[in-house]
């Protein structure tokens, strides 16, 4: 299996296990280090499954002074460090090494301020995404950022990724609602960025930390923006007889000047999936299908839903279906966010993460329907439409030899496809070990070496995570004479 | 064979390469010889920041919209751009700059077209910021030109991307530090069809500081939150203005809502003509208020309750004039040019609460100093190493960000 290597153990550091652990206890309250290898299992990956290793040793602080010593005595002994939210990545952002030690937040998971009329809350990053969302809920306000995973996953590893969601069209994605954090950098000093203020006195550290993979340091706690809730929400329906059609649409529902909080796009082969999986009602008989979401009062629901209305029937849709009930919607978005799952049952998938610009959509969901074909493998598509965001779920069979290997490689094409109409390799899973090797396809030498040199400020000796997002042999003299320096 | 540039800058010349390739080739030239830059455009931002000396060289000639698709809402554009080019193009598909950005030409009394790479470079944004975010929220792509003469890229043109750290941000707000920004994404908005302002009259700063905070955290969705005291508008009662856009039917359903929310604070005006609202609105953003009246303008950035509490300690020691928009979190302050345009006091007041304040505009005769607020000594650090990795010869736009 697997095309992706990472970079070979130092022996040097596992010679040194028991002198190291020993070290790590006497940096850390000796309870948060875990070394038992039936208990580190649960951090030899993340939920890029295909790809595990455990690790040297686990730590799990509980304030960040004490994330501060440990990084200290990592430092000082050129341990490499992997930092660790909830382990939900899906490019192996949380990936260890043999030599390498897991920081994981999931003990720092308090609230530490609600600030309701400045709007914003300041809380400990180990805590879910979901959670922050929830302890404001009681008073009308909402943390906008809602990845897929949000249940399980934390506000650490959204930072580190830039996480997007569903909504994001309107309320933008990780960076446009962070305002602050407290950073540990990976010599042990501790950082404050941002605040409960608006914009920075002088360059943005802030937007340069946000989505950098966890490679400038471990970020223990962040001031969030949070917004007022709307009055209500509601979704509609809309199934065409083609994806070219279904594109059309949306791209007239943006030129009207209407800006829904979601317009989320599944083709015929998701569609059936979360159909026989979720029993959301979705028509199968369509060849795409649009969730159309809009915000307000009843009335001004009304009065958009109504211009959406007009515009879909202008392209013939199959289907057209607004939701009637709170529990209609439910079960509408219960079907999207089943997608994964539906997918999971039928087979083993690998989900990407590429984006187009809008207008492409049509020419990129034909074009990877003819290339499903000459792999021979089959490939449903549910994303996000109003921003390009493309979700390919590629299914395979792990237990047919050769048959992940050939995923891997219909995935990269379809990234590269991407890059090559104007687009990303990635709109809000990261980089991580996954797509590392595409990255010279969007970036020439410069654009790395550039990015690289940032990495050199925060991290000079690349210690965190640091054979991650950089291609491996573009990265190498930096992770290696790092390695000299300390042998 | 090439033109060494000048080693004292005469004033006066301006080297205006045709294309992007070509300005790279100057300013690697300028590396190897050490020879500082100061870059400009338009001309309308020189003021900003701290004075510069270097060779003048322009982004005037990267001008021109690149890729414009309404439906996917992008823009793509030279940095040489002017701005009015830009919004004439969008107004004409219904469409805007989310962020709004401002016209300080007034205020700092200087001519010029505004181009939207020094906007980007300044990350200058209006009123709406509050409700869409900054100039580098709507950002999504930069190329820009490093200080060895290398042409780097980051983000692209599409609105959700992860892909390699986020340059993009970095760049916005640098003030021509880190790079010569060659060419902009951004991802744009409808244009509202209706605009329409709430106003309260007669509050005082602490009062209208509840009001907005109130207002802005109810589900009406505003695009804009400003008090204007007294002072800033002359001898009538103060103003609170509250702005929503949008649908027709929209704006004024949630102009209703508003107004009955706030009704136990006064009872409100409702301004409903769009071209009313837009104008006055435009007057805030560029800080008209200030335009005409003599002595240093500052801007300062606070947690929006804290700030009435500020102005009040500043004032304990100053004649200050204020107005406040982004629902309190940015003071406008104008105060004599006296000691030093009365620094200590502004930033002592500040740092108390937590924040930054900038000199916007001031007599180069009556300040010394950093125009940028002084940070933390770790963060100056990083942000110095930071300024070296991109420019290690330190040739682009030396001294405007002081110590960076």
């Amino acid at each position: 299996m697997s095309q992706i290597t990472m970079p070979p153990p130092d022996s040097s550091i596992l010679d040194r296990r028991e002198q190291l652990i020993a070290g790590l206890r006497a940096a850390a309250d000796p309870e948060n280090v875990i070394t038992d290898p039936v208990e580190t299992l649960a951090y030899e990956c993340d939920a890029l499954v295909a790809y595990s290793c455990p690790p040297l040793a686990v730590v799990l602080p509980r304030s960040t002074e004490e994330v501060a010593e440990i990084l200290k005595y990592c430092h000082r002994n050129k341990l490499p460090v992997i930092p660790r939210g909830a382990g939900t990545s899906l490019s192996g952002g949380a990936l260890p090494t043999a030599d390498s030690v897991v920081i994981g937040v999931s003990r720092l998971n308090k609230i530490l301020e609600i600030d309701l009329p400045n709007r914003f809350i300041r809380i400990q990053s180990g805590m879910t995404n979901l959670s922050v969302s929830a302890a404001v809920s009681a008073d009308s306000f909402f943390y906008a950022p809602d990845p897929s995973s949000q249940l399980a996953c934390a506000i650490a590893g959204n930072i580190a990724m830039n996480s997007g969601g569903a909504h994001c069209l309107k309320y933008g994605v990780t960076t446009n609602n962070l305002m602050g954090v407290r950073m540990v950098t990976m010599a042990g000093e501790i950082l404050e960025i941002g605040g409960s203020h608006l914009d920075p006195a002088g360059y943005d550290l802030l937007g340069i930390i946000c989505g950098s993979e966890g490679q400038f340091g471990i970020v223990t706690e962040a001031t969030l923006r949070i917004l007022a809730k709307p009055e209500g929400a509601r979704p509609i329906l809309m199934g065409f007889n083609s994806n070219e059609v279904a594109g059309a649409c949306v791209a007239d529902i943006i030129k009207a000047g209407l800006l829904p909080v979601a317009l989320e796009f599944m083709d015929k082969p998701a569609v059936i999936a979360c159909e026989n999986f979720a029993r959301a009602g979705y028509p199968t008989d369509v060849e795409a299908l649009l969730i159309v979401e809009v915000e307000g009062s009843d009335s001004e629901i009304d009065d958009q839903l109504e211009k959406i209305k007009r515009i879909a029937i202008g392209h013939n849709p199959q289907v057209l279906r607004e939701s009637e009930s709170a529990v209609q919607s439910d079960l509408i978005w219960k079907g999207r966010k089943a997608a994964f799952g539906a997918m999971g049952q039928m087979a083993d998938y690998m989900c990407m993460d590429g984006t187009i610009p809008t207008s492409q959509l049509p020419f990129v969901l034909g074009k990877m329907q003819e290339m499903a074909k000459e792999y021979g493998l089959r490939v449903a598509n549910v994303f996000h439409a109003g921003d390009g965001n493309l979700h390919p779920l590629i299914l395979f069979d792990a237990n047919k030899p050769g048959d992940q290997d050939k995923c891997e490689n219909f995935g990269n094409d379809i990234l590269k496809l991407c890059v090559e109409v104007g687009g990303c390799l990635t709109g809000e899973h990261g980089v991580g070990i996954e797509k590392r090797e595409l990255m010279s396809i969007q970036f020439n030498d410069q654009d790395l070496e550039m990015q690289m040199r940032v990495k050199d400020v925060f991290d000079p000796q690349w210690l965190l995570n640091a054979a991650k997002v950089f291609p491996i042999e573009t990265s190498r003299p930096r992770r290696t004479s790092n390695a000299q320096k300390a042998a | 064979m090439h033109k060494k540039p000048p080693d004292m800058p005469n004033p006066k010349q301006v080297t205006e390469p045709a294309s992007e390739i070509e300005l790279a080739e100057f300013v690697h030239r300028a590396a190897r010889d050490k020879s500082a830059l100061r870059i400009v455009c338009g001309g309308s931002k020189q003021a900003l920041g701290n004075a510069v000396i270097g060779s003048q060289v322009s982004t005037a000639r990267l001008n021109g919209i690149d890729l414009y698709e309404p439906a996917s809402l992008t823009l793509v554009a030279g940095a040489g751009t002017p701005l009015k080019t830009l919004e004439n193009e969008l107004s004409i598909q219904g469409q805007q700059l989310p962020f709004e950005p401002a016209d300080y030409r007034s205020l700092l009394g200087s001519a010029g077209e505004q181009t939207i790479g020094g906007i980007v470079a300044c990350g200058i944004s209006g009123s709406r910021r509050i409700q869409v975010g900054s100039c580098r929220d709507s950002l999504i792509g930069v190329r820009f030109i490093n200080g060895e003469g290398d042409i780097i890229k980051s983000g692209g043109r599409v609105m959700k991307n992860v892909t390699g750290y986020d340059l993009v941000k970095l760049l916005a707000g640098s003030y021509g530090t880190l790079g010569i920004i060659t060419q902009v994404s951004f991802k744009l908005l409808p244009a509202p069809e209706k605009t329409t302002t709430v106003i309260l009259h007669g509050m005082d700063d602490t009062q209208a500081s509840a009001a907005m905070s109130k207002a802005l955290g109810s589900p009406f969705d505003l695009s804009g939150a400003a008090h204007l005291p007294q002072m800033a508008i002359g001898n009538k009662q103060s103003m609170t203005l509250f702005r929503l856009e949008g649908f027709e039917k929209s704006v004024s359903y949630r102009a209703q809502q508003l107004a009955e929310l706030l009704s136990s604070l006064g009872e409100a005006e409702i301004e409903a003509n769009s071209e009313a609202a837009r104008k006055r609105w435009k007057q805030i953003t560029d800080v008209e208020a200030f335009a005409k009246k003599s002595g240093a303008v500052w801007r300062l950035s606070l947690k929006p309750g804290d700030s009435p509490q500020v102005v009040n300690a500043i004032r304990q020691s100053r004649d200050s004039e204020v107005y406040y928009d982004w629902g309190g979190g940015l003071v406008w302050l104008l105060t004599p040019l006296t000691d030093n345009c009365g620094e200590k006091i502004i930033r002592q007041c500040v740092n108390q609460a937590g924040g930054h304040a900038t000199l916007i505009r001031a007599d180069k005769e009556s300040f010394t100093g950093n125009a940028f607020h002084p940070q933390p000594e770790i963060v100056d650090k990083l942000s110095s190493a930071l300024r070296r990795q991109f420019d290690p010869h330190s040739i682009l736009n030396p001294g405007r960000m002081a110590t960076l």
